[in-house]
């Protein structure tokens, strides 16, 4: 009998001690990202990155996205409610983490059309297509041409685009930035520095709604 | 009678030892990957595949104490040091690139952490592994004398 409770009182205290391990390791994670950003925003928001809302706006959400991710794509509309909801109090950065192989040629085409200014109605064809050029989240990113004709580009300007050494950098600053932040997956979001308690919508809008409160 | 309910004791407490080892590995690898977002690479998956059945077939043989528990525990953990032999080795650099078995999205020999300097996830297991190994087989030279 005394064997029996032993095991059962250490599996409970194992259990208890990762749970708060986890607990511990999650807060530890968001003071240190509120911490580095509050000391220096540049990792976080790169110049000239492609934005979304009001520049004045006091509540900045940086979002790490992947045009090959499925769940990004599911974000999007959900994201763009959130800052429709509060107008003018929130403002979207948009940073790139190609964790996807061949995702980086399609960053390649969202920043060029972001030169023309073009990404939101790039990255709304990518994503609605994103079923047909990456099935199983293997992107053929020679397939993206066909689906962003009817965005209005100028195709030979993007191409050339495509090759500059500050569009190139995108893609690794993007991850490097990433991995800085401890981003491991995507779509990570910061909400004026701080990052997401667990993963899901409902987490992000309370975040957003607790730093415009906070913030107006 | 009595010397032998208490050797039988000390046999089930390598048991239990066995079991909190394993315990340990497998909350501590969920730890790695659920919480701080490691991937776990193709050979920690083949680690896992030994590890986490222990945590559920040693208590089988716990109660009531069974040291035919060793027969189905053993080849796990056998089985689980080689695998992370050969993943030591593999990271340490041993073994040449051409046998490496994941090329595709993250590789073995990628070190996530280094506590000390030298302590990395498939040094862990490894002792892990070792360690339950050499337990299971005193427990059985033990409990059949």
């Amino acid at each position: 009998m005394k064997q029996k409770h032993l095991v059962i009182f250490s599996a409970f205290f194992l259990l208890i001690a990762f749970v708060a391990g986890a607990m511990l390791y999650s807060s530890q994670k968001s003071d240190k990202a509120l911490e580095a950003y509050r000391r220096d925003k540049s990792t976080f928001i790169r110049e000239n990155v492609p934005t979304f809302g009001n520049p004045a706006a006091k509540v900045d959400i940086v979002e790490f996205l992947d045009p090959a991710c499925g769940t990004c794509k599911e974000f999007y509309p959900l994201v763009k409610k959130l800052l429709a909801a509060h107008p003018d109090k929130i403002r979207l950065y948009v940073r790139y983490a190609a964790f996807h192989p061949g995702s980086d040629q399609v960053i390649k085409i969202l920043e060029a059309a972001h030169r023309q200014g073009k990404f939101k109605e790039t990255l709304e064809a990518v994503f609605a297509a994103q079923e047909a050029w990456a099935p199983q989240h293997r992107p053929q990113p020679e397939l993206v041409w066909n689906y962003i004709g009817g965005v209005g580009l100028d195709i030979r300007k993007l191409r050339h685009d495509m090759a500059l050494p500050e569009v190139e950098k995108t893609v690794s600053q993007g991850l490097a930035d990433a991995k800085t932040l401890n981003v491991k997956a995507t779509p990570e979001f910061f909400v004026n520095g701080k990052p997401l308690p667990s993963f899901g919508y409902d987490q992000l809008k309370t975040l957003v709604e607790e730093a415009v409160a906070a913030a107006y | 009678m009595n010397s032998s309910t208490r050797e039988q004791d000390s046999n089930w407490m390598l048991l239990f030892a066995c079991w909190m080892i394993a315990s340990v590995s497998v909350l501590g690898s969920l730890f790695f990957s659920e919480v701080m977002g490691f991937q776990p690479c193709v050979l920690c998956w083949y680690q896992r595949i030994c590890m986490y059945p222990l945590v559920l077939i040693l208590p089988a043989g716990m109660f009531p104490f069974d040291r035919n528990i060793v027969r189905y525990a053993l080849p796990l953990s056998l089985i689980g040091t080689l695998i992370a032999l050969f993943h030591l080795l593999l990271v340490a650099g041993y073994i040449p690139e051409s046998i490496k078995p994941c090329v595709q999205g993250i590789p073995c020999s990628e070190v996530q952490i280094e506590w000390f300097g030298f302590v990395t996830i498939p040094l862990l297991s490894g002792v892990s592994f070792l360690v339950i190994t050499v337990l299971l087989i005193l427990t059985h030279r033990r409990a059949s004398k």
